[in-house]
């Protein structure tokens, strides 16, 4: 038993993801996040942004999709009726606005243990169409009982 | 916008998620893990009830966040968190934080978000950078 380490490293398929402007609302209204930026257009304009912004935290609906092959992926081995959601971080670069088209690619970066807990911790990186990132996310889902 | 100068609080963030709360973050974020939406199976598998996602829990620290810095979500560079314990709908959830420091614009904050008395955002650190 214990945590295999063979396959930190390894890089799953790249997503995409068009950020739609009553998404961005939906996630706002969802999260309560009332400020104008996220909900008017002119209102974000006037801000500075090309479009409706997204809260930051709507960086897991772009990038999620990209984890989800990692994380059920049988060479890592996840037990998830054990797991749970330990840890998360974001990192944000450019502002992701309603129009952009946004690519997600996601990595094993470290599988480790601690006494009967397996600790995965996948990377995610997304960037915009024109190529500049947007968020660096680093996921720890601790698994009991390895 | 707060002061933010090393040993300052910042505005505590308090809100109390309904209980339909988790079927519209479900919708908004695509994450519709039963346990979140569905109290039946969340007590099948020995959950109180249905437990609120912690990301979303995670998106009210980051609110605090902005909502200190003045709005502007341009001003949060990055936020971690560790989730410990389960958040529940229809309790109230505070989200608290103390500048641990400040050099120039740039602001780093303890955080946390508590629900009735225990931590279910611990260890929480988030920079900003003030425009």
């Amino acid at each position: 038993m214990g945590v295999s380490t063979a396959v930190v490293g390894k890089e799953y398929p790249a997503t995409s993801y068009e950020v739609g402007l009553e998404k961005i609302r939906e996630y706002a209204n969802a999260v309560g996040q009332a400020e104008p930026v996220h909900h008017d257009r002119g209102a974000a304009r006037a801000a500075g942004f090309r479009d409706v912004v997204a809260p930051p935290m709507f960086a897991v609906v772009y990038s999620a999709p990209a984890l989800g092959p990692a994380i059920l992926d049988p060479e890592v081995g996840i037990d998830f009726a054990a797991m749970v959601h330990g840890g998360q971080e974001f990192v944000w670069g450019e502002p992701v606005c309603a129009g952009d088209e946004i690519t997600t690619r996601a990595r094993v970066r470290e599988i480790y243990q601690r006494d009967d807990k397996g600790f995965y911790v996948f990377e995610s990186v997304s960037t915009n169409q024109h190529g500049d990132e947007v968020v660096r996310g680093t996921w720890t889902n601790i698994v009991r009982g390895v | 916008m707060a002061a933010l100068n090393q040993g300052d609080r910042i505005p505590e963030l308090r809100v109390t998620p309904d209980k339909y709360l988790p079927h519209r973050y479900a919708g908004a974020s695509g994450d519709f893990n039963p346990i979140h939406i569905d109290e039946q199976f969340a007590r099948q598998v020995g959950l109180p009830r249905n437990i609120l996602h912690g990301l979303w829990t995670m998106a009210q620290v980051a609110r605090a966040q902005t909502e200190a810095a003045g709005g502007d979500p341009r001003a949060l560079r990055r936020l971690a968190v560790q989730f410990r314990g389960m958040g529940v709908p229809e309790e109230e959830i505070v989200v608290s934080g103390t500048v641990r420091e400040r050099d120039g614009d740039r602001v780093v904050v303890a955080t946390e978000a508590h629900q009735d008395g225990s931590g279910i955002v611990r260890n929480a650190e988030a920079e900003l950078v003030l425009g």
